[in-house]
Protein backbone atom coordinates (compact mmCIF):
# COMPACT_ATOMS: atom_id res chain seq x y z
CA UNK A 1 0.00 0.00 0.00
CA UNK A 2 1.31 3.50 -0.76
CA UNK A 3 2.18 5.55 2.25
CA UNK A 4 -0.65 7.74 3.57
CA UNK A 5 0.72 11.26 3.74
CA UNK A 6 -2.48 12.47 5.38
CA UNK A 7 -2.41 9.96 8.19
CA UNK A 8 -3.89 11.48 11.33
CA UNK A 9 -5.14 14.59 9.55
CA UNK A 10 -8.47 15.87 10.83
CA UNK A 11 -11.64 16.03 8.77
CA UNK A 12 -12.00 19.76 9.23
CA UNK A 13 -9.76 22.79 9.76
CA UNK A 14 -10.42 26.49 10.07
CA UNK A 15 -8.10 27.02 7.11
CA UNK A 16 -6.57 24.83 4.45
CA UNK A 17 -3.56 26.39 2.73
CA UNK A 18 -2.72 24.85 -0.65
CA UNK A 19 0.96 25.16 -1.48
CA UNK A 20 4.02 25.75 0.67
CA UNK A 21 5.72 28.51 -1.32
CA UNK A 22 6.82 31.53 0.72
CA UNK A 23 3.33 33.04 0.47
CA UNK A 24 1.62 29.83 1.62
CA UNK A 25 4.15 29.20 4.39
CA UNK A 26 3.90 32.73 5.75
CA UNK A 27 0.11 32.80 5.56
CA UNK A 28 -0.08 29.45 7.36
CA UNK A 29 2.25 30.67 10.08
CA UNK A 30 0.35 33.93 10.56
CA UNK A 31 -2.96 32.08 10.84
CA UNK A 32 -1.50 29.45 13.15
CA UNK A 33 -0.26 32.19 15.44
CA UNK A 34 -3.65 33.83 15.36
CA UNK A 35 -4.99 30.62 16.91
CA UNK A 36 -6.59 29.11 13.83
CA UNK A 37 -6.38 25.41 13.08
CA UNK A 38 -4.40 25.25 9.84
CA UNK A 39 -3.63 22.44 7.41
CA UNK A 40 -0.82 23.19 4.96
CA UNK A 41 -0.78 20.93 1.89
CA UNK A 42 2.20 20.74 -0.45
CA UNK A 43 2.27 18.48 -3.47
CA UNK A 44 6.07 18.29 -3.66
CA UNK A 45 8.19 16.35 -1.19
CA UNK A 46 9.78 19.57 0.06
CA UNK A 47 8.42 22.82 1.42
CA UNK A 48 9.44 26.15 -0.09
CA UNK A 49 8.08 26.14 -3.64
CA UNK A 50 10.46 28.15 -5.82
CA UNK A 51 12.46 28.91 -2.69
CA UNK A 52 14.26 25.62 -3.01
CA UNK A 53 17.59 23.83 -3.33
CA UNK A 54 18.96 20.50 -4.41
CA UNK A 55 21.91 18.35 -3.43
CA UNK A 56 24.37 16.60 -5.68
CA UNK A 57 27.12 14.04 -5.03
CA UNK A 58 30.30 15.60 -3.75
CA UNK A 59 28.47 17.59 -1.08
CA UNK A 60 27.22 20.33 -3.38
CA UNK A 61 24.04 22.18 -2.53
CA UNK A 62 22.55 24.47 -5.16
CA UNK A 63 20.04 27.23 -4.42
CA UNK A 64 17.46 27.99 -7.09
CA UNK A 65 16.14 31.41 -6.14
CA UNK A 66 18.60 32.73 -3.58
CA UNK A 67 20.23 35.40 -5.72
CA UNK A 68 19.21 38.35 -3.63
CA UNK A 69 16.27 40.10 -2.05
CA UNK A 70 15.67 43.55 -0.55
CA UNK A 71 16.35 44.56 3.03
CA UNK A 72 12.62 44.53 3.79
CA UNK A 73 13.00 40.78 4.32
CA UNK A 74 14.65 41.46 7.68
CA UNK A 75 11.59 43.19 9.04
CA UNK A 76 9.16 40.70 7.54
CA UNK A 77 11.11 37.71 8.81
CA UNK A 78 11.39 39.19 12.28
CA UNK A 79 7.74 39.98 12.45
CA UNK A 80 6.13 37.02 10.72
CA UNK A 81 8.78 34.37 11.47
CA UNK A 82 11.52 34.45 14.08
CA UNK A 83 14.45 36.56 15.21
CA UNK A 84 16.77 33.69 14.30
CA UNK A 85 15.60 33.79 10.70
CA UNK A 86 15.83 37.58 10.52
CA UNK A 87 19.30 37.58 12.04
CA UNK A 88 20.61 35.24 9.35
CA UNK A 89 20.06 37.81 6.61
CA UNK A 90 23.29 39.36 5.35
CA UNK A 91 24.20 41.83 2.65
CA UNK A 92 25.76 40.98 -0.72
CA UNK A 93 28.09 43.85 -1.45
CA UNK A 94 29.64 42.95 -4.78
CA UNK A 95 27.09 43.59 -7.51
CA UNK A 96 28.70 43.81 -10.94
CA UNK A 97 27.63 44.79 -14.43
CA UNK A 98 29.57 43.88 -17.53
CA UNK A 99 28.19 44.70 -20.98
CA UNK A 100 29.32 46.54 -24.11
CA UNK A 101 28.06 49.83 -22.65
CA UNK A 102 29.73 49.72 -19.23
CA UNK A 103 31.51 47.59 -16.63
CA UNK A 104 31.18 48.51 -12.99
CA UNK A 105 30.79 47.24 -9.42
CA UNK A 106 28.25 48.66 -6.98
CA UNK A 107 26.60 47.99 -3.65
CA UNK A 108 23.27 48.53 -5.42
CA UNK A 109 21.75 51.08 -3.09
CA UNK A 110 20.53 54.62 -3.55
CA UNK A 111 23.69 56.23 -2.30
CA UNK A 112 26.03 54.31 -4.55
CA UNK A 113 23.72 54.43 -7.54
CA UNK A 114 23.36 58.20 -7.19
CA UNK A 115 27.11 58.53 -7.17
CA UNK A 116 27.44 56.36 -10.26
CA UNK A 117 24.71 58.18 -12.14
CA UNK A 118 26.19 61.56 -11.35
CA UNK A 119 29.91 60.89 -11.69
CA UNK A 120 30.05 58.19 -14.27
CA UNK A 121 26.91 58.70 -16.32
CA UNK A 122 27.05 62.50 -15.96
CA UNK A 123 23.43 62.96 -14.93
CA UNK A 124 22.52 66.15 -13.05
CA UNK A 125 22.27 65.46 -9.29
CA UNK A 126 18.84 67.07 -9.18
CA UNK A 127 17.52 64.74 -11.89
CA UNK A 128 18.91 61.72 -10.07
CA UNK A 129 17.23 62.80 -6.85
CA UNK A 130 13.95 63.46 -8.54
CA UNK A 131 14.05 60.08 -10.22
CA UNK A 132 14.64 58.23 -6.95
CA UNK A 133 11.89 60.19 -5.24
CA UNK A 134 9.48 59.56 -8.10
CA UNK A 135 10.21 55.83 -8.02
CA UNK A 136 9.83 55.66 -4.27
CA UNK A 137 6.73 57.80 -4.15
CA UNK A 138 4.77 55.49 -6.44
CA UNK A 139 1.82 53.78 -4.92
CA UNK A 140 -1.27 52.01 -5.87
CA UNK A 141 -3.43 55.04 -6.33
CA UNK A 142 -1.12 56.42 -8.96
CA UNK A 143 -1.68 56.27 -12.62
CA UNK A 144 -1.28 52.65 -13.59
CA UNK A 145 -1.17 53.40 -17.29
CA UNK A 146 2.29 54.95 -17.45
CA UNK A 147 4.91 52.40 -18.47
CA UNK A 148 8.40 51.95 -17.12
CA UNK A 149 9.73 53.09 -20.49
CA UNK A 150 7.82 56.37 -20.09
CA UNK A 151 9.23 56.82 -16.59
CA UNK A 152 12.77 56.47 -17.90
CA UNK A 153 12.11 58.72 -20.89
CA UNK A 154 10.87 61.42 -18.55
CA UNK A 155 14.15 61.48 -16.59
CA UNK A 156 16.78 60.07 -18.91
CA UNK A 157 15.67 60.64 -22.51
CA UNK A 158 17.90 58.92 -25.05
CA UNK A 159 20.10 57.37 -22.37
CA UNK A 160 20.00 53.68 -23.25
CA UNK A 161 22.99 53.06 -21.00
CA UNK A 162 21.24 54.51 -17.95
CA UNK A 163 18.10 52.56 -18.72
CA UNK A 164 20.15 49.42 -18.90
CA UNK A 165 21.73 50.06 -15.51
CA UNK A 166 18.37 50.74 -13.91
CA UNK A 167 16.31 48.09 -15.64
CA UNK A 168 18.42 45.00 -16.31
CA UNK A 169 18.64 43.85 -12.66
CA UNK A 170 14.91 44.31 -12.13
CA UNK A 171 14.10 42.38 -15.27
CA UNK A 172 16.11 39.55 -13.79
CA UNK A 173 14.55 39.96 -10.39
CA UNK A 174 10.96 39.64 -11.55
CA UNK A 175 10.70 39.37 -15.31
CA UNK A 176 9.25 42.84 -15.70
CA UNK A 177 9.90 44.78 -18.87
CA UNK A 178 9.91 48.36 -20.11
CA UNK A 179 6.32 47.83 -21.25
CA UNK A 180 5.05 46.96 -17.75
CA UNK A 181 3.48 49.64 -15.52
CA UNK A 182 5.99 52.07 -14.02
CA UNK A 183 4.48 51.49 -10.59
CA UNK A 184 5.60 47.86 -10.57
CA UNK A 185 9.12 48.95 -11.42
CA UNK A 186 9.11 51.81 -8.93
CA UNK A 187 8.08 49.69 -5.97
CA UNK A 188 10.52 46.84 -6.60
CA UNK A 189 13.44 49.10 -7.54
CA UNK A 190 12.94 51.27 -4.46
CA UNK A 191 12.77 48.21 -2.23
CA UNK A 192 16.24 47.21 -3.40
CA UNK A 193 17.64 50.74 -3.40
CA UNK A 194 16.76 51.32 0.24
CA UNK A 195 19.76 49.32 1.44
CA UNK A 196 21.03 47.00 -1.27
CA UNK A 197 20.85 43.28 -1.95
CA UNK A 198 20.65 40.64 0.78
CA UNK A 199 20.92 36.88 1.10
CA UNK A 200 20.25 34.18 3.65
CA UNK A 201 23.20 32.74 5.50
CA UNK A 202 23.03 28.97 5.61
CA UNK A 203 21.17 28.71 2.32
CA UNK A 204 17.57 28.05 1.37
CA UNK A 205 17.59 24.63 3.04
CA UNK A 206 18.31 26.19 6.41
CA UNK A 207 15.66 28.87 5.95
CA UNK A 208 12.96 26.36 5.10
CA UNK A 209 14.00 24.09 7.94
CA UNK A 210 13.68 26.98 10.43
CA UNK A 211 10.32 27.92 8.96
CA UNK A 212 9.03 24.38 9.27
CA UNK A 213 10.03 24.25 12.92
CA UNK A 214 8.23 27.53 13.57
CA UNK A 215 5.10 26.33 11.78
CA UNK A 216 5.00 23.28 14.00
CA UNK A 217 5.49 25.42 17.10
CA UNK A 218 2.44 27.37 16.02
CA UNK A 219 0.41 24.21 15.65
CA UNK A 220 0.18 24.14 11.86
CA UNK A 221 -0.43 20.66 10.45
CA UNK A 222 2.12 20.42 7.63
CA UNK A 223 1.82 17.74 4.94
CA UNK A 224 4.05 17.08 1.97
CA UNK A 225 3.28 14.85 -1.02
CA UNK A 226 -0.27 16.11 -0.67
CA UNK A 227 -1.59 17.11 -4.05
CA UNK A 228 -4.85 19.03 -3.96
CA UNK A 229 -6.95 17.88 -6.87
CA UNK A 230 -9.96 20.09 -6.32
CA UNK A 231 -11.36 22.93 -4.27
CA UNK A 232 -15.00 22.13 -3.66
CA UNK A 233 -17.47 25.00 -3.72
CA UNK A 234 -21.24 25.03 -3.49
CA UNK A 235 -23.72 27.87 -3.20
CA UNK A 236 -21.03 30.51 -3.70
CA UNK A 237 -19.01 29.30 -0.72
CA UNK A 238 -15.94 27.15 -0.33
CA UNK A 239 -16.61 23.87 1.49
CA UNK A 240 -13.64 21.55 1.29
CA UNK A 241 -10.62 20.39 -0.67
CA UNK A 242 -10.02 17.02 -2.25
CA UNK A 243 -6.47 15.89 -1.61
CA UNK A 244 -4.91 12.49 -2.29
CA UNK A 245 -8.46 11.21 -2.72
CA UNK A 246 -9.63 12.49 0.67
CA UNK A 247 -12.09 15.30 1.35
CA UNK A 248 -11.18 17.77 4.07
CA UNK A 249 -13.57 20.52 5.10
CA UNK A 250 -12.46 24.06 5.76
CA UNK A 251 -13.88 27.37 6.89
CA UNK A 252 -11.54 29.03 4.43
CA UNK A 253 -9.21 27.86 1.68
CA UNK A 254 -6.13 29.85 0.73
CA UNK A 255 -4.49 28.78 -2.51
CA UNK A 256 -0.81 29.48 -3.07
CA UNK A 257 -0.95 27.55 -6.34
CA UNK A 258 -0.65 29.50 -9.55
CA UNK A 259 -3.52 31.99 -9.91
CA UNK A 260 -4.86 30.59 -13.18
CA UNK A 261 -4.39 27.02 -12.04
CA UNK A 262 -6.44 27.86 -8.95
CA UNK A 263 -9.31 29.41 -10.89
CA UNK A 264 -9.49 27.16 -13.93
CA UNK A 265 -8.31 23.78 -12.66
CA UNK A 266 -8.76 23.57 -8.91
CA UNK A 267 -12.09 25.43 -8.67
CA UNK A 268 -13.50 25.47 -12.19
CA UNK A 269 -14.72 28.50 -14.09
CA UNK A 270 -18.42 27.61 -13.70
CA UNK A 271 -18.19 28.85 -10.11
CA UNK A 272 -17.25 32.41 -11.10
CA UNK A 273 -19.00 35.32 -12.83
CA UNK A 274 -18.57 35.61 -16.56
CA UNK A 275 -16.76 38.93 -16.39
CA UNK A 276 -14.42 37.65 -13.70
CA UNK A 277 -13.58 34.63 -15.84
CA UNK A 278 -12.82 36.94 -18.75
CA UNK A 279 -10.50 39.01 -16.59
CA UNK A 280 -8.82 35.89 -15.23
CA UNK A 281 -8.31 34.48 -18.67
CA UNK A 282 -6.72 37.72 -19.82
CA UNK A 283 -4.07 37.61 -17.08
CA UNK A 284 -0.65 37.22 -18.64
CA UNK A 285 1.85 34.93 -16.98
CA UNK A 286 5.36 36.09 -16.40
CA UNK A 287 8.25 34.51 -18.22
CA UNK A 288 10.11 31.44 -17.05
CA UNK A 289 13.83 30.79 -16.63
CA UNK A 290 16.74 28.58 -17.46
CA UNK A 291 19.57 27.99 -15.06
CA UNK A 292 22.94 26.31 -15.19
CA UNK A 293 24.35 25.05 -11.90
CA UNK A 294 28.11 24.70 -11.62
CA UNK A 295 30.06 23.47 -8.61
CA UNK A 296 33.80 23.99 -8.39
CA UNK A 297 35.83 21.19 -6.88
CA UNK A 298 36.06 21.38 -3.09
CA UNK A 299 38.81 23.72 -1.84
CA UNK A 300 39.07 25.50 -5.21
CA UNK A 301 38.18 28.98 -4.03
CA UNK A 302 37.02 31.85 -6.18
CA UNK A 303 38.50 35.23 -5.52
CA UNK A 304 35.84 37.31 -3.79
CA UNK A 305 36.49 40.15 -6.22
CA UNK A 306 34.55 38.04 -8.71
CA UNK A 307 31.53 39.51 -6.94
CA UNK A 308 28.27 38.09 -5.66
CA UNK A 309 25.97 38.91 -8.52
CA UNK A 310 27.08 39.69 -12.03
CA UNK A 311 24.77 40.99 -14.73
CA UNK A 312 26.61 40.14 -17.89
CA UNK A 313 25.60 40.71 -21.46
CA UNK A 314 27.18 40.74 -24.89
CA UNK A 315 24.18 42.45 -26.48
CA UNK A 316 25.03 45.96 -27.69
CA UNK A 317 21.81 47.39 -26.26
CA UNK A 318 19.26 46.33 -23.67
CA UNK A 319 16.08 44.82 -25.14
CA UNK A 320 13.54 42.67 -23.36
CA UNK A 321 13.17 40.46 -26.40
CA UNK A 322 16.86 39.67 -26.36
CA UNK A 323 16.67 38.63 -22.73
CA UNK A 324 14.06 35.99 -23.47
CA UNK A 325 15.60 34.59 -26.61
CA UNK A 326 17.03 31.10 -26.65
CA UNK A 327 19.98 32.65 -28.40
CA UNK A 328 21.36 33.79 -25.06
CA UNK A 329 23.34 37.00 -24.88
CA UNK A 330 22.64 37.94 -21.27
CA UNK A 331 23.28 35.92 -18.16
CA UNK A 332 23.12 36.70 -14.48
CA UNK A 333 25.67 34.84 -12.42
CA UNK A 334 25.35 34.26 -8.72
CA UNK A 335 28.62 33.36 -7.07
CA UNK A 336 28.37 31.46 -3.80
CA UNK A 337 31.37 31.42 -1.50
CA UNK A 338 32.00 29.16 1.49
CA UNK A 339 30.52 31.88 3.71
CA UNK A 340 27.02 30.99 2.46
CA UNK A 341 27.30 27.52 3.99
CA UNK A 342 30.21 27.67 6.39
CA UNK A 343 29.80 24.05 7.49
CA UNK A 344 31.79 21.30 5.71
CA UNK A 345 34.66 21.62 3.24
CA UNK A 346 34.99 25.04 1.60
CA UNK A 347 33.16 25.10 -1.72
CA UNK A 348 32.28 27.65 -4.36
CA UNK A 349 29.29 27.40 -6.65
CA UNK A 350 28.02 29.40 -9.56
CA UNK A 351 24.47 29.58 -10.83
CA UNK A 352 23.84 31.21 -14.17
CA UNK A 353 20.27 32.37 -14.82
CA UNK A 354 18.50 33.64 -17.90
CA UNK A 355 14.92 34.58 -18.50
CA UNK A 356 13.23 32.24 -20.95
CA UNK A 357 9.97 31.49 -22.71
CA UNK A 358 8.14 28.28 -21.91
CA UNK A 359 6.96 27.88 -25.52
CA UNK A 360 10.55 27.69 -26.69
CA UNK A 361 11.17 24.60 -24.61
CA UNK A 362 7.80 22.94 -24.07
CA UNK A 363 7.44 20.94 -27.22
CA UNK A 364 10.97 19.90 -28.06
CA UNK A 365 11.22 16.16 -28.72
CA UNK A 366 13.10 14.42 -25.91
CA UNK A 367 16.35 14.02 -27.78
CA UNK A 368 16.43 17.62 -28.92
CA UNK A 369 15.49 18.74 -25.43
CA UNK A 370 18.41 16.86 -23.89
CA UNK A 371 20.75 18.22 -26.57
CA UNK A 372 19.53 21.76 -25.90
CA UNK A 373 20.21 21.34 -22.20
CA UNK A 374 23.73 20.14 -22.94
CA UNK A 375 24.22 23.06 -25.28
CA UNK A 376 23.01 25.41 -22.54
CA UNK A 377 25.67 24.01 -20.18
CA UNK A 378 28.42 24.23 -22.77
CA UNK A 379 27.71 27.77 -23.94
CA UNK A 380 27.42 28.92 -20.33
CA UNK A 381 30.81 27.47 -19.45
CA UNK A 382 32.26 29.24 -22.49
CA UNK A 383 30.76 32.56 -21.45
CA UNK A 384 31.78 32.16 -17.82
CA UNK A 385 35.42 31.58 -18.66
CA UNK A 386 35.86 35.34 -18.97
CA UNK A 387 35.07 35.74 -15.27
CA UNK A 388 36.26 32.38 -13.92
CA UNK A 389 39.36 31.44 -15.88
CA UNK A 390 39.63 27.75 -16.83
CA UNK A 391 36.22 27.10 -15.37
CA UNK A 392 35.79 24.00 -17.52
CA UNK A 393 38.71 22.31 -15.79
CA UNK A 394 37.63 23.50 -12.38
CA UNK A 395 34.05 22.26 -12.27
CA UNK A 396 33.01 19.11 -10.49
CA UNK A 397 29.36 19.13 -11.45
CA UNK A 398 27.31 20.93 -14.14
CA UNK A 399 23.63 20.67 -14.97
CA UNK A 400 20.82 22.76 -16.38
CA UNK A 401 17.18 23.44 -15.67
CA UNK A 402 14.66 24.80 -18.14
CA UNK A 403 11.11 26.17 -18.08
CA UNK A 404 10.00 22.54 -18.14
CA UNK A 405 11.86 21.85 -14.92
CA UNK A 406 10.18 24.75 -13.13
CA UNK A 407 6.79 23.69 -14.39
CA UNK A 408 7.39 20.14 -13.25
CA UNK A 409 8.31 20.99 -9.69
CA UNK A 410 5.79 23.71 -8.87
CA UNK A 411 2.92 23.00 -11.26
CA UNK A 412 3.10 26.62 -12.33
CA UNK A 413 1.50 27.02 -15.71
CA UNK A 414 4.18 27.59 -18.31
CA UNK A 415 6.81 27.29 -15.58
CA UNK A 416 6.24 30.95 -14.72
CA UNK A 417 9.10 32.02 -12.47
CA UNK A 418 7.57 35.22 -11.20
CA UNK A 419 3.82 34.68 -11.24
CA UNK A 420 1.71 36.99 -13.36
CA UNK A 421 1.87 40.41 -14.91
CA UNK A 422 0.33 43.39 -13.15
CA UNK A 423 -3.34 42.60 -13.90
CA UNK A 424 -3.05 39.32 -11.95
CA UNK A 425 -3.09 41.19 -8.64
CA UNK A 426 -6.61 42.57 -9.10
CA UNK A 427 -7.91 39.13 -10.11
CA UNK A 428 -6.22 37.50 -7.11
CA UNK A 429 -7.71 40.13 -4.78
CA UNK A 430 -11.22 39.72 -6.24
CA UNK A 431 -11.51 35.98 -5.62
CA UNK A 432 -13.11 36.23 -2.14
CA UNK A 433 -15.88 38.39 -3.60
CA UNK A 434 -16.61 35.63 -6.08
CA UNK A 435 -16.52 32.69 -3.71
CA UNK A 436 -16.93 33.22 0.01
CA UNK A 437 -14.06 31.76 1.98
CA UNK A 438 -11.75 31.30 -0.99
CA UNK A 439 -8.50 33.27 -1.16
CA UNK A 440 -5.36 33.35 -3.26
CA UNK A 441 -1.86 34.45 -2.26
CA UNK A 442 1.32 34.04 -4.21
CA UNK A 443 3.40 35.74 -6.85
CA UNK A 444 1.10 38.03 -8.78
CA UNK A 445 1.21 41.47 -10.26
CA UNK A 446 5.02 41.73 -10.25
CA UNK A 447 5.03 43.67 -6.98
CA UNK A 448 3.86 40.65 -5.01
CA UNK A 449 6.49 38.37 -6.45
CA UNK A 450 9.97 37.55 -5.29
CA UNK A 451 10.68 36.30 -1.79
CA UNK A 452 9.65 39.53 -0.08
CA UNK A 453 6.58 40.17 -2.21
CA UNK A 454 5.31 36.61 -1.82
CA UNK A 455 5.85 36.63 1.94
CA UNK A 456 4.14 39.96 2.49
CA UNK A 457 1.25 39.01 0.25
CA UNK A 458 0.83 35.87 2.34
CA UNK A 459 0.43 38.07 5.43
CA UNK A 460 -1.96 40.48 3.72
CA UNK A 461 -4.24 37.64 2.67
CA UNK A 462 -3.91 35.78 5.99
CA UNK A 463 -5.26 38.94 7.63
CA UNK A 464 -8.31 38.80 5.38
CA UNK A 465 -8.81 35.10 6.04
CA UNK A 466 -8.71 35.66 9.78
CA UNK A 467 -11.14 38.55 9.48
CA UNK A 468 -13.45 36.47 7.31
CA UNK A 469 -13.40 33.57 9.77
CA UNK A 470 -14.25 35.88 12.63
CA UNK A 471 -17.20 37.29 10.69
CA UNK A 472 -18.33 33.77 9.90
CA UNK A 473 -18.38 32.87 13.59
CA UNK A 474 -20.26 36.01 14.66
CA UNK A 475 -22.86 35.86 11.87
CA UNK B 1 -12.17 51.36 27.62
CA UNK B 2 -11.89 55.09 27.89
CA UNK B 3 -10.27 57.22 25.20
CA UNK B 4 -7.07 57.38 27.24
CA UNK B 5 -6.97 53.63 27.70
CA UNK B 6 -7.52 53.11 23.99
CA UNK B 7 -4.70 55.51 23.28
CA UNK B 8 -2.41 53.57 25.63
CA UNK B 9 -3.35 50.36 23.90
CA UNK B 10 -2.52 51.77 20.45
CA UNK B 11 0.78 53.06 21.80
CA UNK B 12 1.56 49.64 23.16
CA UNK B 13 0.95 48.09 19.75
CA UNK B 14 3.06 50.76 18.08
CA UNK B 15 5.90 50.02 20.49
CA UNK B 16 5.90 46.41 19.31
CA UNK B 17 5.75 47.36 15.65
CA UNK B 18 8.28 50.16 15.69
CA UNK B 19 10.66 49.25 18.53
CA UNK B 20 13.28 51.73 17.35
CA UNK B 21 11.00 54.78 17.38
CA UNK B 22 10.70 57.28 20.20
CA UNK B 23 6.97 57.50 20.79
CA UNK B 24 7.08 59.96 23.67
CA UNK B 25 7.07 62.92 21.27
CA UNK B 26 4.19 61.63 19.15
CA UNK B 27 1.75 64.40 18.20
CA UNK B 28 -1.77 63.03 18.23
CA UNK B 29 -3.16 65.31 15.57
CA UNK B 30 -0.42 64.59 13.03
CA UNK B 31 -0.31 61.56 10.80
CA UNK B 32 1.74 58.59 11.95
CA UNK B 33 3.49 58.47 8.60
CA UNK B 34 4.84 62.00 8.98
CA UNK B 35 6.35 61.15 12.35
CA UNK B 36 7.28 57.48 12.19
CA UNK B 37 8.74 55.26 9.53
CA UNK B 38 5.65 53.18 8.95
CA UNK B 39 4.78 51.41 5.72
CA UNK B 40 1.58 49.72 4.65
CA UNK B 41 2.64 46.41 6.20
CA UNK B 42 2.98 48.19 9.54
CA UNK B 43 -0.58 49.46 9.35
CA UNK B 44 -1.73 45.95 8.52
CA UNK B 45 0.08 44.71 11.61
CA UNK B 46 -1.81 47.25 13.74
CA UNK B 47 -5.08 45.91 12.33
CA UNK B 48 -4.05 42.29 12.97
CA UNK B 49 -2.95 43.06 16.49
CA UNK B 50 -6.20 44.81 17.36
CA UNK B 51 -8.11 41.80 16.11
CA UNK B 52 -5.94 39.40 18.02
CA UNK B 53 -6.10 41.31 21.28
CA UNK B 54 -9.67 42.56 21.20
CA UNK B 55 -11.46 40.78 18.37
CA UNK B 56 -12.03 44.05 16.60
CA UNK B 57 -12.70 43.79 12.90
CA UNK B 58 -11.51 46.64 10.72
CA UNK B 59 -12.54 46.36 7.07
CA UNK B 60 -9.99 47.44 4.52
CA UNK B 61 -12.06 50.46 3.52
CA UNK B 62 -11.67 51.80 7.04
CA UNK B 63 -7.87 51.60 7.20
CA UNK B 64 -7.64 55.30 6.39
CA UNK B 65 -9.08 56.00 9.83
CA UNK B 66 -5.77 54.89 11.26
CA UNK B 67 -3.98 57.96 9.91
CA UNK B 68 -3.16 59.66 13.20
CA UNK B 69 -3.58 58.91 16.87
CA UNK B 70 -6.60 61.21 17.10
CA UNK B 71 -8.39 59.64 14.16
CA UNK B 72 -7.52 56.14 15.33
CA UNK B 73 -8.87 56.69 18.83
CA UNK B 74 -12.01 58.36 17.46
CA UNK B 75 -12.58 55.40 15.15
CA UNK B 76 -11.91 52.78 17.83
CA UNK B 77 -13.91 54.41 20.62
CA UNK B 78 -17.35 53.05 19.65
CA UNK B 79 -15.80 49.66 18.89
CA UNK B 80 -13.90 49.41 22.16
CA UNK B 81 -16.07 51.23 24.67
CA UNK B 82 -17.52 47.96 26.02
CA UNK B 83 -14.16 46.22 26.27
CA UNK B 84 -12.73 45.97 29.77
CA UNK B 85 -9.19 47.13 30.27
CA UNK B 86 -7.10 44.19 31.50
C1 LIG C 1 15.00 30.77 -11.27
C2 LIG C 1 14.38 31.70 -10.29
C3 LIG C 1 15.14 32.62 -9.60
C4 LIG C 1 14.58 33.49 -8.67
N1 LIG C 1 15.39 34.33 -7.96
C5 LIG C 1 14.86 35.11 -6.99
C6 LIG C 1 15.69 35.92 -6.17
O1 LIG C 1 16.91 35.92 -6.30
N2 LIG C 1 15.12 36.69 -5.22
C7 LIG C 1 13.77 36.71 -5.03
O2 LIG C 1 13.31 37.43 -4.15
N3 LIG C 1 12.96 35.95 -5.78
C8 LIG C 1 13.47 35.13 -6.75
N4 LIG C 1 12.65 34.35 -7.51
C9 LIG C 1 11.20 34.45 -7.33
C10 LIG C 1 10.74 33.79 -6.06
O3 LIG C 1 11.40 32.57 -5.87
C11 LIG C 1 9.25 33.54 -6.14
O4 LIG C 1 8.58 34.74 -6.50
C12 LIG C 1 8.66 33.07 -4.81
O5 LIG C 1 9.46 32.09 -4.20
C13 LIG C 1 7.29 32.54 -5.10
O6 LIG C 1 6.60 32.18 -3.95
P1 LIG C 1 5.07 31.82 -4.03
O7 LIG C 1 4.61 31.63 -2.65
O8 LIG C 1 4.36 32.80 -4.86
O9 LIG C 1 4.89 30.49 -4.85
P2 LIG C 1 5.74 29.19 -5.20
O10 LIG C 1 7.07 29.23 -4.63
O11 LIG C 1 5.59 28.99 -6.63
O12 LIG C 1 4.93 28.06 -4.43
C14 LIG C 1 3.73 27.50 -4.83
C15 LIG C 1 3.64 26.15 -4.16
O13 LIG C 1 2.36 25.57 -4.37
C16 LIG C 1 2.53 24.18 -4.58
N5 LIG C 1 1.35 23.70 -5.29
C17 LIG C 1 0.90 24.06 -6.52
N6 LIG C 1 -0.22 23.39 -6.83
C18 LIG C 1 -0.51 22.60 -5.77
C19 LIG C 1 -1.56 21.67 -5.49
N7 LIG C 1 -2.56 21.45 -6.37
N8 LIG C 1 -1.56 21.00 -4.30
C20 LIG C 1 -0.56 21.22 -3.39
N9 LIG C 1 0.45 22.09 -3.61
C21 LIG C 1 0.48 22.77 -4.78
C22 LIG C 1 3.79 24.11 -5.40
O14 LIG C 1 4.36 22.83 -5.40
C23 LIG C 1 4.65 25.15 -4.69
O15 LIG C 1 5.37 24.60 -3.62
C24 LIG C 1 13.20 33.46 -8.45
C25 LIG C 1 12.41 32.52 -9.13
C26 LIG C 1 12.98 31.65 -10.03
C27 LIG C 1 12.13 30.64 -10.71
Amino acid sequence: MPRDFLKGARDRYDVVVIGAGLAGLTAANTLGRAGRSVLLLEQHYKLGGMATWFKRPGGHIFDISLHGFPYGMVKSCRRYWTAEIADSIVQLKGIRFDNPMFSLTTTFNREDFSKLLIERFQIQPQVVNEFFDAARGMNFYDDQQATTRELFDRFFPGREDVIRLLMEPITYANGSTLEDPAISYGIVFSNFMSKGVFTFQGGTDRLIQLMEAELRRNGVDVRINANVERIDCTGGRVRSVTVNGRTIEAGAVLSNANLKHTIFSLVGEQHFDRSFVDDARAVRLNNSSTQVYMALKADDLLDESTGDLLFSSTAPVFRTELLLSRNITSRTYSFYYPRTRPQGRPRCLIVSSTNARYEDWAHLPEEEYQASKRDLCETTLDALDKYVPNVRQRVDHVEASTPRTFQHYTQHLAGASFGTKFEGLAVSRAIPQQIQGLYHAGSVGIIMSGWLGAMNYGVIVANEVDNGLMKLSTD
Amino acid sequence: MTRDQIRDEVLDILRDIAPDEDLSQLKDDQSFREQLELDSMDFLDIVMELRKRHRIQIPEDDYMNLRSMDSTVAYLEPLMKDIEKV
